[in-house]
Order: structure tokens, then sequence, then C-alpha cells
């Protein structure tokens, strides 16, 4: 298969309105006899369902929580980029772009990072007018703090909940549209598989969560926009539910799924405390703007942080990276946590944790200030494990939190099935091979707001999909395709739970597949994963029916394809013969322990196709050409 | 620690329901609250038993989805904590815990501790939004907002939508929640064009969906997670009674705009 990403050529200041203008329209009253599906209601599925709801298009949105206000974005603390250059700090489009592509360690595309950065600025704009209350200085105007990656200020926050008050704007706009009866939503409904007539994406198949339903909703076009798929880790920051059924579902189907092993480990995790864990939790990475990140130099000192003076204390980040110290990209402050706790400097109970000490910024700046810009981050640290972080030091350790990786899309967010597009973190985005901080909260509402109203008219328009009917072979086809997979579930009827299928899976991801990978690990977990999966569908105990609320065959489904999905990322962990971002073969390293690109051979994203069951998926290349930014070892000393 | 538990089992909406008693062994006090549910689940599931059903996503807090009575209480009463954030710490050997669903008209429950709160969506589909069509918004500190506006709008936003409001009141009012976002918008001079048919339409719907009158009993205060003030509800008040002074009435139908 070739890939063609459609991505304008030409001034890249100018690619994206030239594009626009490029772009076929429908005219308004053509709008609504076309019916789009929307899977997911997070920032860009629910800022998608709404703005195509208000052009005119008959939108009807899935998802799986009992409200569209529940989608994991909902969770992001931090804030979201963007180049507004209100502070005159030198920041602008180009600068965002800049460090968008740097950051990703030359892996992403040129001409989507730059539209990105261009469209931020409106982001903020639309979420002011929509009521999110937005951090303010005193003289009334928008406040901002930095992130990792970047040397401006330029992360627009809500206290440390931007997440949840971005998706209460999108909620309400995509609220008012279902009011006015634009859009029709269905909670508590998981997409089961994806409906191709013809080759073009013309429906999916749902389970109802309520009562086992299973339904055929048809359409012109179909959006995914269902998340990222960290939880393969088991252990993550992601919220419990969260998934890659709709995603492996149309990869199955024949849409390619590009760059798997991208994925994000965070540094500042709350570390894990006993075999029961259910989740992670994130402490915002903008604590690092205020917090100190240090060790004992000693390696096994266990003496309580207070009585550890300053001089035996090592602060690794500042220590190794003057010019950025602790607000290094998100991959390097995880492998130097990592690395110092393998050396045997770890603190805490299971000396797999750094600290991160406030101290030094209270006394600066006052406890009444550390409290207003992370008051509820350290409440939540101290509801979890009983410290109070004003006066001890929060210990950390990194956790799988973010995917990189995802369905291939082209320019106009397009898989490569005709008529299925792919938004937010589900697809394999402009984040490249790592992301920088509050960035991808950027990416999901320019996606659904600003990219996808203009790219679908122009599909629709262009394609003109003919009638098709529900009870189409290919939809009675998939519809058996999901029934069948409930059934086994049902069937198997052995003695092991999910949840330990799915722990069990998750350890040998982050084993292999986590914060460094090489060829010994990968080709260990790639044999194991396939014999674990065998033992799942034969021993898993899933116990119910279908026709109920059944949170335990939910959980099987998702498990089932999470199996498939770690092959699939442990595949091309090994195939990548290089480090970049995220993705650190140990045995591609500079001698400083960094990771090393090799632009010769791999400056491409890895596209693979499904060939059926136990059969190799097939790598196709789409090569990536830099015309502005150019490749660099990236550099934060 | 070793706990005992009663829990009210439903096998669907129409099923009667009653409560079930479990032991629980090998509590750490390191879980939380829904760890040692899944514990208890995953032993359940081992013996062929049928699990516990309850609702829960992000556990941290936010996303709103988890809730249930514990001991009589919306979340377990710990101040400014959903149930998912609970931890096992502040219980001992030998307590005894009876959980129960969230229990309102508006809340009909699904399973075991899960109810539906599809309610809450078409309160804020009535009219919890602020107009304003994508693209066509102007420069973002184009209108200066004080500080202490953005705050208190900031504090009503902070509402997740759990419901324990509408749990912990004797009417099963929604009286906070209808109240923290008309507060949330009306701080705010976007929000401000639309106040008087926000109210009438939210409180209108908030009727309609079986929700009961607030007779300023405050119970739902003390047990919100989020610390979402009384005076919401103050200002919900007078928008209202502004409102159906002046507003005419064909801007009072739901979802208009
Ligand atoms: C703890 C945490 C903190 C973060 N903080 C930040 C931050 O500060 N800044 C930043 O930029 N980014 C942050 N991120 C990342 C960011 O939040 C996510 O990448 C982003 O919100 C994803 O948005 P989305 O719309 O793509 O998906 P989501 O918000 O995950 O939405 C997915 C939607 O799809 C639905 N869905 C999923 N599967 C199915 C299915 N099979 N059937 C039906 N529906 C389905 C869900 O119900 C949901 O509605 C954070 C992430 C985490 C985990
Ligand atoms: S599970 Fe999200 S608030 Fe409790």
């Amino acid at each position: 298969m070739e890939l063609i990403s459609n991505a304008p050529t030409g001034p890249i200041e100018q690619s994206w309105d030239k594009h626009k203008f490029d772009l076929k329209l429908i005219n308004p009253a053509n709008k609504r006899k076309y019916n789009i599906i929307v899977v997911g209601s997070g920032l860009a599925g629910g800022a998608a369902a709404a703005s195509l709801g208000e052009l005119g298009y008959n939108v009807q949105c899935f998802c799986y929580q009992d409200s569209p206000r529940r989608a994991h974005s909902i969770a992001a603390q931090g804030g979201i980029n963007a180049a507004k250059n209100y502070h005159n700090d030198g920041d602008s489009i180009y600068r965002l772009f800049y460090d968008t592509v740097k950051g990703g360690d030359f892996r992403s595309r040129e001409a989507n990072v730059y539209r990105l950065a261009q469209v931020s600025v409106n982001i903020i704009d639309q979420c002011v007018a929509q009521g999110v209350p937005f951090a303010r200085e005193y003289g009334g105007l928008l406040d901002n703090r930095s992130f990792g990656g970047a040397q401006v200020s330029r992360t627009f926050y809500a206290r440390g909940q931007t997440g949840q008050q971005l998706l209460l704007g999108a909620y309400q706009a995509l609220e008012r549209q279902i009011g006015l009866g634009a859009v029709k939503m269905h909670p508590r409904m998981d997409m089961l598989d994806l409906i191709v007539v013809d080759g073009q994406a013309r429906g999916i198949v749902t389970r109802s969560l309520y009562d086992g339903k299973i339904e055929v909703h048809m359409a012109d076009a179909v959006i995914l926009a269902t998340g990222g798929y960290a939880n393969v880790f088991y252990l993550s920051t992601n919220a419990k539910g969260c998934n890659a059924t709709a995603i492996w579902r149309a990869y199955k189907r024949g849409a390619l799924f590009a760059n798997p092993c991208f994925t994000q480990i965070h540094p500042t995790c709350i570390p894990v405390a006993g075999e029961y864990q259910s989740k992670l939790t994130l402490m915002s990475e903008s604590l690092r703007n205020d917090g100190r990140i240090w060790v004992p130099k000693q390696p096994g000192d266990k003496r309580a942080p207070g009585s550890i003076p300053e001089s035996e204390r090592d602060y690794y980040l500042e220590r190794r990276y003057p010019s950025f110290g602790n607000l290094v990209p998100r991959d390097i402050a995880s492998r130097a946590a990592k690395a110092e706790c393998d050396a045997g400097r770890g603190v805490g109970e299971t000396g797999l944790g750094v600290y991160l000490d406030l101290a030094d910024s209270i006394q600066r700046l006052g406890k009444r200030t550390i409290a207003e810009r992370y008051g509820n981050l350290i409440e939540m640290y101290e509801r979890i494990t009983g410290e109070d972080p004003y006066k001890v030091p929060m210990r950390i350790y990194p956790a799988s939190h973010y995917v990189m990786g995802g369905l291939w899309v082209d320019y106009n967010l397009m898989s490569t099935i005709p008529g299925l597009f792919v938004l937010g973190e589900a697809n394999f985005s402009d984040h490249g091979a790592n992301r920088l901080g509050a960035s991808a909260l950027m990416q999901g509402l320019a996606d659904g707001y600003f990219i996808i109203p203009y790219a679908i008219g122009d599909y629709l328009a262009t394609a003109k999909p003919a009638q098709v009917a529900v009870d189409a072979p290919a939809a009675k086809e998939a519809v058996a395709n999901a029934t069948a997979i409930t059934k086994k579930l049902l069937n198997a009827n052995g003695n092991r739970t999910v949840d330990s299928f799915h722990r069990e899976l998750g350890k040998i991801v982050w084993d292999n597949c986590g914060m460094a990978r090489n060829e010994a690990g990968l080709k260990k977990a790639l044999a194991q994963i396939p014999a674990l999966r065998e033992d799942f569908w034969k021993n898993v105990r899933v116990l119910g029916a279908n026709e109920e609320f059944n949170q335990s065959l939910e959980r099987a489904g998702r498990v089932a394809d999470f199996f498939e999905l770690a092959e699939l990322m442990c595949l091309d962990a090994l195939d990548r013969r290089e480090s970049c971002g995220g993705h650190f073969r140990e045995e591609y390293q500079t001698p400083e322990g960094e990771a090393l690109r090799d632009d010769a051979n791999y400056s491409y994203v890895a596209a693979w196709e499904y060939q059926g069951q136990d059969r190799a998926p097939a790598l196709t290349k789409e090569p990536l050409t830099f015309n502005y930014v150019k490749p660099s070892q990236r550099s934060y000393k | 620690m070793k706990l005992t538990l009663h829990v009210w089992r439903q096998k669907n909406a129409q099923d009667t329901g009653g409560m079930v008693r479990y032991d629980v062994p090998n509590v750490n006090e390191h879980m939380s609250f829904l760890e040692m549910l899944d514990v208890l689940n995953e032993s359940l599931i081992e013996k062929g038993q049928d699990p516990i059903a309850f609702d829960h996503d992000c556990r941290e807090g936010i996303c709103g989805m988890c809730g249930m009575m514990i001991n009589g209480k919306a979340h377990g009463g710990f101040p400014g904590t959903t149930v998912c954030q609970v931890h096992m710490r502040h219980f001992k050997d030998g307590d005894v815990i009876y959980l129960e669903p969230w229990r309102a008209k508006a809340f009909p429950v699904i399973k075991d501790l899960a109810v539906n709160r599809a309610s809450f969506d078409r309160i804020i589909a009535a009219g919890g939004f602020i107009s304003v069509p994508t693209g066509s918004a102007p420069d973002g500190n184009a209108i200066p907002i004080r500080k202490q506006d953005a705050d208190l709008a900031m504090d009503a936003a902070a509402c997740i939508g759990c419901g324990a409001c509408v749990a912990a009141c004797p009417n099963a009012a929604a009286a906070l929640f209808v109240g923290a976002k008309i507060s949330h918008l009306g701080h705010l001079p976007q929000g401000k064009v639309e106040r008087d048919r926000r109210a009438l339409a939210m409180v209108q719907q908030m009727n309609i969906e079986g929700f009961a009158n607030c007779t300023n009993i405050g119970e739902c205060e003390a047990a919100c997670p989020k610390d979402i003030k009384l005076e919401v509800i103050a200002r919900t008040n007078r928008d209202y009674i502004k409102a159906a002074f002046t507003e005419r009435p064909d801007s009072t139908s739901a979802g208009a705009g």
C-alpha cells in the first residue's frame, strides 16, 4: 500500500489557508442530508460533534461512560499550549511549531505540526467565549505557565483542572446541539466493529452497556475520537475504561496503525504502592515549574528527606541539563529517574521513586501562592499517600501516560479507509516520538473544532457516498463478528479473572516495551504475549450473560484487544532499530546515555497493515522530510 | 484488617433488590476504597458469584462517574473526597460498612450501586451553556475578566456532576448542581448575556426530571466532593426570579438558542 499524506507543499505558513480554500464545501441545505457518526466525546470527539451539529450535519455521538462529560480528557490537569505570545517572551507560531517538531524528536509531519501551532490561538479564543474560566492575572488578562520542552510561557490553565474545564466547554456546546436536536447522543455504548461497504467506512456496530443490545448505525462518514491505549500497560494514568477497541477493530478492517511503539511515560506520577493497585495517579508536570527533583547522592541512603543535607542531595536534572533543568521533556526526565533508581538511589519503600521538592518555592513565593497554583494536586497527593507535600517532598516515579501512536491519518485526518476519520489521541498525531506537555489538549481541540469541519465536507462532496441499508451484507457480517467475540468470551468459562490476565500482560509490556527496550526483551515479549493470549481465550472467566449490565464482559473485550495490540507494539519497537523520543532502544544511545536517532534509516512513520489472524502484519513507510526544522540531536543541556 | 460489608444488590431496574453481607479479609490500609471492592469482586468471580456492579472511571476524583452511599453518607462523607479517592487507612479492623446506590427518583438504579444520571445531561442541554458557534470568538484577551470573578466562576465550575448533592438531600433536589452551572457561567461576562433564559430553562427542566424543590437544608454542600457552596443556590433563585419577571415567554423553551 502507498501512503499519500496529502500534505500541501509550498510555503508552510500559507499551506493550511490555501488547503482550506481548495477543499470542497457542502451547501447549508444539503448538510442535513448527511449522517455522521462520532465515536468519542472527549475533547476531540466532543468538539467535533458539537461543531458538525452546528454546521447542520446529522450527528450521532457515542461514548462508553454514562455521560459525554466524563470522557478521559476531563482528567488532564496541567494546561493547554497556544502561541499567543501574550507575555511578549518571544513566543510565536513558528516557535511552537519548532518546539513540537524538536520535542517529538523529528518523527512527525511538518505540515501537520505547523497547522496545529497556527490554530492553537483560535482554540483559546473559542474556549474563553464558551466560558472556560482560565486563570487570570490581577489586570484581568489570561495567565500562563511553562511546561517541559519549552523556554517560553505559553501554557494556559484553569487551576489544576484544565482538561475538566475545556471538556465542560465542549460538552456544553455538545449538549446545546443535543437540545436543539442536531446531535443524538448515545452514552454507555461500546463500539465493537466498523462497517466498511465498497471500501468506504459506512457505519459501526455497538453494544449497549445497559442491556447488551447489539445495534447497527449507518452513516456517510465515521469519526473515531476514542482516545489512547496506554492501558495496555494495565497500570497507567488513564481512566480505567480507556481502551483500544474502536481503533483496533478498525485496524482489523483495514485502517493502518502507525508507530504503535511510540508511547509516553510520564515522569511525575505517584509511585506504585502494592499488588492490588488498580491505576496510577499523575501529578501534573506543571509541578516541575516550582518543584526541584532530587535523590540522595549516596545509594541506599534511607534517611528521611529532611535529614539529608543539601550537600548530600543530587538535583540530577539541574546538574545534567543546566539550561532546561527540571523542565526537560518527559522522555528525558523519565529515563533520568529510572537511571537514578536503577543505580540504587531511588527513595521510598520500594526504591522506585525520586523526590519532587517544593520547599524552595514555598520559601520564595509563600505557601499561599503554591497552594493557589497546585492546591488540588497537593491535596490529591496527600489523600492518596497520607503525606503532606508542604512539609515533606513528594515521591514520584514515571508511569505510562499517553500514546503518540494510533491510526494513521493523512493531512485531512482521514485514515487509509476512505470515510474513516481519526481525531485526538486515537490518531498517530502530530507529536512524533514524544509529545510535549499541554499539547494533547491542543491537538484534540484543533482536530475537533478547526480541522474536521473542513475536511469532512470535502470528503462528502468528493466521495458522494451512496445509500446503504442497515441490513447490508457488510453490516450483518460485522454484527456476527461482534456477537461471536462476546459469545466466545462468555463461553470460555475458565478459572482466571479478566483483571488477572490484564495485570500479567501489562507487566510483560512494561518490562519489555516500556521506558527502555532491547532486542532480547522484545523477542521474549513477542513469545510470551501470544502464549498468554491463548491462555486468556481458554481460561478467562466472565460470568453472567450478554443481555445485562456486565462490567466483566466489557473489560474482557477490551483486554482481548490489548493482547493483540501489545504484540504489534513490540513488533514495531523491535523493527525500529534506533532510539527516538519515548522509544529508547538500549542498543542505540550516545555515550552520555541520550537517545541516538538514525535519520538515515528511520526517518519515517511506520504504518502496519493487518493481514489476518496469525499472520504477520505488513509494514508500509511514510517517509518524513524536514524543510524547516533541520533534524539535529535534541539538546536540552 | 478484616471488614464486613453489607452491599445493596439489585439485578436490574425492575428487581426489588436487597442487602447482602460479605466478609472481606486482608484489607490493606494503602488500598483505595474501590480497590478494596476490586479485590472482593475478584474473589466473588473466582467463587462463581456475580461481582458487584459500581461505576468508576478516572479514579482521580474528577470524572464524576463514581458514587455510592457509604454508611448512609454520599461518597463516605470525607471532606472534599469522592469515593474513588477514599483510602482504607480511614477504616479499622472489624468495621462494618453499608453500601447503597444514590437514591433519587431522577436517578433510577441500573444494577447494584450503578445508577442512571442522564437527567443531569438533559438539564445542561436545556440551558447550561453559552451559545457561541465554533470559530466566531473574539480574541481571548478582548474582554478582561477580574481575577476575582474568574476565581468565583472556577469555584463553581469545579462541579463534577456526580450526583452526591442529590443523594444527600432529603428532598432529592438538584439545586446545587443547577446552581453550580448558573454561577459558573453567570460570573463571566460571556455568560451574562443568556443569564435569564438559562435560569428559566434549567429550572424548568429540573422540575420535569422529577427533582424536588430545595428547602435550604444544606446537606448537599456538606456532601459535595468539590466544595460547591450553598451560595450558588441563592444565585439561581435570584436569576430565576428576575428572569420570571423580565424574560419573554418564547425564549424559555428548552434549548432555545
Ligand atoms: C492524568 C492525565 C493528565 C493529562 N494532562 C494533560 C495536560 O495537562 N495537557 C495536555 O495537553 N494533555 C494532558 N493529558 C493528555 C490528554 O488528556 C489526552 O491525550 C486527551 O484528553 C485525549 O482526548 P481525546 O478526545 O482524544 O480522548 P478521550 O478524552 O480519552 O475521549 C475518548 C472518548 O472515546 C470514548 N470511547 C473510547 N472507546 C470507546 C468505544 N470502544 N466505544 C465507544 N466510545 C468509546 C470515551 O467514552 C470517550 O468519550 C493528560 C492525560 C492524563 C491521563
Ligand atoms: S472515578 Fe472519576 S471521580 Fe471517582
